[in-house]
């Protein structure tokens, strides 16, 4: 952990900063365009339910795919992507 | 490498830290399990901002203080299970548990209706954005406009306030003669009504409509405005956040994967227990929302009670009965008064998609009427929520009944389903 | 009472398949289904159009069907997915058999090539290392069979077919048939049942092999052949109470199917975690990188298996206008197309484009 109670991570190669105990769900959603995966068709999807059921917030954590990120707590030096 | 436990508790909010302390109080070594990092579940999740509620706190505490020993394992999803077994997957590992008896405390989820414009990024479920908002999600002067139905939307409301969200306003879908009859009623459950009061104070300031739906989100690539549907006039609503939610549904896929009978009296299925809190299935307990959703009153009674009946001490867990049908009839208050208006189930359009995971449209489910043939040529729930939105959604809309369960009861790496059990050839 | 031409009993891919081929032919036809249309073992499969050479009769009526598929190859319902089949060695055994397979292959009518181990991990770098080479059928495809069979049921009727959805046959009489609800049918009738053969022709010994399939989330770009190992064969037509063979298939989604088992004399359709746990591990041995895809589902299906593992295609022994279409194990799909053609031509006494022979009833009562 950085400063503090912050945690450093990157989401789209863009570097984040959220308080300690926050999900990588949070962290992506501080980027300005928050979209977390596309759907079948191409559209845009971001977290629902935020818990873990709606699997809509799926994103790559450090070349893993389809990790629900409200179920993962944002740890230092991840490195995030959307849209995969 | 199978763990061996007296009980197992599966879930770790209000019911399952419950459960686990009435069984170690009488010496039983337990296995207290859940697929969040942190234990509290929903309605005592841990807030980056303001700490765990001290309730939460409190219940955790005292586990480590019990005659018997509670193993607290985070991160613990289950992926399979016999009554007496559970294959369970970790971050980076997959584990057989195995158990004496075992309490299922596995809690409810929101029901999410379709409405156009639903899919669109900013659209969460007001629940949602509870769990959001306390793990960290960015809500500070945003727009925010709740919606849907039940207590659940002036605590969503209060809690992205507390987070520095504008909460432009709060659309709740029962008439106000329903919710006036619901308030005069809480007398009779004083904590609740002292929660209400606090809210009240809390949401000063908010529009609170009655008879108010989201008729339509708007948005491109996200939401940038709704369109409510209210008894004084339509209106449109700019905002940055839609918290939508129309109640309560009871997690049933592991019980039903325990073969557990369930009940069917409602629209959505809860898990079927006797006064001791026995499920159908020898040696397996349900307790709290799983049972049917009544509360954080209830969950906490029916926790204890479990968890004394899985130790063995079925007594001390008739003892608590009084009060938790006192607690249980919270639930048909809720039922009542805020039953589902006929105009929130026909919010969808031709085009709007019902199965998210695969973008299935409602026309697309047109002419079926069987679930299983309209799912073999649509692939509606074949994703990875596995049904649980789409298929809670169908069934509240009276199209389709809820399906089976198989394994895996979520989506798991292979590795983990390969993972054997050595006591098997 | 109702008159046909011809009556198909059963509407999976098979009795689909008859039935379009029936009023293609301008025979008035009425389709019997209880459930939803392509809802067994149709439903279940992976949907491969494969030709295996083990099975000279198997081979030649594959060959046959796999023709008539191409037809399809641009039916949106098909899914039609031209991703070729590897076939893998494990070991120079294996490998030593491969030449001749190529050459059984070829000789059929297919294109086959052997591929040495460097050309194999061109094909599929995600391959466990330290195999020895495989086979190649780089024109087979995969389909995706439900909507196919939606689709020929759909078309059978805007021929004038009569579909009774939701029934089921109580009752086989002389060129006649009793439904559920008391509806009697007067033709010839053609049963393609499937599983459910032994409820109407018990005197057709035929089992169901169960099977369990899994398929995961979305990986485009990690599969590219729907690949199988050498050794499948042995599992399909070995007798063997239980089996596991390594295959999988890169759906068109991008999502990875998983198979393969065979067990006979289990009728509980509940997905086995051990079964799950061999067919995985053997797919582990082939492909390491599977360990961490995410599985969604895991499902099962019932393969109906003939003593000798050839369908029953023809006339039933010892009857007048019955005919059977069924027993397909494994390869309902890939010979549904050829089977009709058969069946058709029997039907209407036109001598058939292969032996019909090797699939006559009649060798079941010997």
């Amino acid at each position: 952990m950085s400063a503090a109670g912050t945690v450093r991570l990157s989401v789209d190669g863009e570097p984040v900063a959220v308080p300690a105990g926050s999900s990588v769900a949070a962290a992506v959603a501080s980027v300005a365009a928050a979209r977390f995966r596309r759907s079948v068709r191409g559209e845009p999807r971001a977290a629902v339910c935020g818990m873990g059921v709606c699997f809509e917030c799926r994103v790559r954590i450090d070349d893993t795919p389809h990790q629900r990120a409200c179920m993962t707590p944002a740890r230092e030096g991840m490195q995030v992507s959307t849209d995969d | 490498m199978t763990e061996r436990y007296d009980v197992l508790v599966v879930g770790a909010g209000p019911a399952g830290l419950a459960a686990a302390r009435a069984a170690a109080s009488h010496g039983a070594r337990v296995g207290l399990l859940d697929a969040q990092a942190r234990h509290g579940g929903q309605v005592w999740r841990h807030d980056v901002l303001h700490g765990t509620p001290r309730p939460a706190r409190i219940a955790f505490d005292l586990l480590a203080r019990t005659r018997g020993h509670v193993e607290w394992l985070p991160q613990h999803q289950v992926i399979s299970a016999d009554h007496r077994t559970l294959l369970v997957e970790t971050p980076r590992a997959a584990v057989r548990l195995s158990c004496g008896s075992m309490v299922l405390a596995t809690g409810a989820r929101e029901l999410l209706l379709p409405f156009p414009g639903w899919t669109l990024p900013g659209v969460t479920g007001a629940g949602g954005i509870q769990a959001l908002a306390k793990q960290g999600w960015p809500v500070r002067g945003k727009r925010v406009v709740v919606a849907g139905s039940g207590p659940l939307l002036l605590a969503a409301a209060a809690t992205l306030r507390r987070h520095g969200a504008r909460v432009l306003g709060i659309c709740e879908q029962a008439p106000a003669a329903a919710v006036a009859a619901f308030a005069m009623q809480l007398w009779r459950w004083p904590a609740r009504a002292v929660q209400a009061a606090v809210l009240r104070t809390r949401l000063a300031g908010i529009p609170y409509r009655c008879g108010s739906f989201v008729r339509m989100a708007h948005g491109r690539d996200a939401l940038c405005g709704v369109d409510v549907d209210d008894p004084h006039g339509p209106l449109h609503i700019p905002c940055d956040l839609l918290a939508v939610g129309y109640g309560l549904v009871p997690n049933v896929e592991l019980a039903s994967m325990l073969g557990c009978a369930l009940d069917h009296t409602r629209i959505h299925p809860c898990v079927r227990v006797d006064t001791l809190l026995r499920t159908s299935t020898a040696n397996v307990y349900a307790a709290g929302e799983s049972c049917g959703i009544a509360g954080l009153a209830a969950a906490r009674i029916e926790g204890s009670m479990a968890g004394h009946a899985a130790a063995g001490f079925p007594a001390a867990a008739t003892a608590l009965l009084p009060s938790r049908q006192r607690a249980r009839r919270f639930a048909d208050l809720l039922a009542q008064h805020f039953a589902l208006d006929a105009r929130t189930r026909t919010l969808a359009g031709a085009d709007t998609i019902i199965c998210r995971c695969e973008d299935v449209t409602l026309a697309a489910l047109d002419g079926f009427t069987d679930a299983r043939a309209a799912r073999l040529a649509t692939r509606c729930g074949m994703g990875a929520c596995q049904g649980r939105i789409c298929g809670t959604t169908l069934a509240e809309l009276d199209r389709f009944p809820h399906g089976g369960i198989r394994p895996p009861l979520f989506p798991a790496r292979l590795a983990t389903l390969a993972t054997g059990d050595p006591s098997t050839p | 009472m109702s008159h046909y031409d011809l009556i198909v009993v059963g509407a999976g891919i098979v009795g689909a398949s008859c039935a379009d081929e029936a009023t293609a032919a301008g025979l008035r036809v009425a389709i019997v289904e209880p459930g939803p249309i392509g809802g067994g073992a149709t439903a279940c499969g992976m949907g491969h159009l494969v030709a295996m050479d083990d099975d000279p009769a198997e081979l030649a009526l594959a060959r046959y069907s796999l023709r008539r598929w191409e037809d399809h190859a641009d039916l949106a319902e098909a899914e039609f997915s031209r991703c070729g089949t590897l076939w893998v060695a494990r070991n120079e055994t294996e490998a030593a058999g491969i030449a001749q397979r190529v050459a059984r292959l070829e000789a059929s009518g297919g294109e086959a090539e052997a591929v040495d181990a460097q050309a194999l991990y061109r094909l599929e770098p995600a391959l466990a290392p330290g195999l020895c080479g495989g086979m190649l059928a780089p024109r087979e495809a995969v389909v995706y069979p439900p909507r196919v069979a939606l689709h020929l049921v759909r078309r059978a009727r805007q021929r004038g077919a009569s579909l009774y959805a939701g029934r089921a046959v109580r009752r086989l009489g002389r060129a006649t048939v009793t439904l559920d609800d008391g509806t009697v049918l007067a033709g010839p009738t053609l049963v393609a049942t499937g599983c459910a053969l032994p409820e109407l022709l018990p005197q057709l010994p035929l089992r169901p092999r169960k099977g369990h399939l899994l398929i995961t989330d979305r990986y485009p770009g990690l599969l590219h052949h729907q690949v199988l190992e050498l050794g499948y064969a042995s599992s399909a037509h070995g007798t063997a109470g239980s089996s596991v063979a390594f295959n999988v298939q890169p759906r068109p989604t991008g999502q990875i199917l998983i198979g393969s088992s065979r067990e006979f004399d289990v009728t509980d359709p509940a997905v086995s975690g051990p079964m799950l746990q061999r067919m995985l591990q053997r797919a582990f041995d082939f492909m390491p990188a599977l360990r961490g895809l995410q599985a969604i589902r895991a499902w099962t299906g019932f393969r109906p298996t003939t003593p000798d593992g050839r369908p029953y295609l023809g006339a039933v022994p010892d009857s007048t206008d019955l005919w059977v279409a069924a027993g397909h194990e494994g390869l309902g799909v890939t010979t549904a197309l050829g089977s009709a053609r058969l069946m058709l031509d029997l039907l209407q006494g036109r001598p058939p484009a292969i032996d019909p022979a090797p699939y006559a009833p009649a060798r079941a009562l010997a």
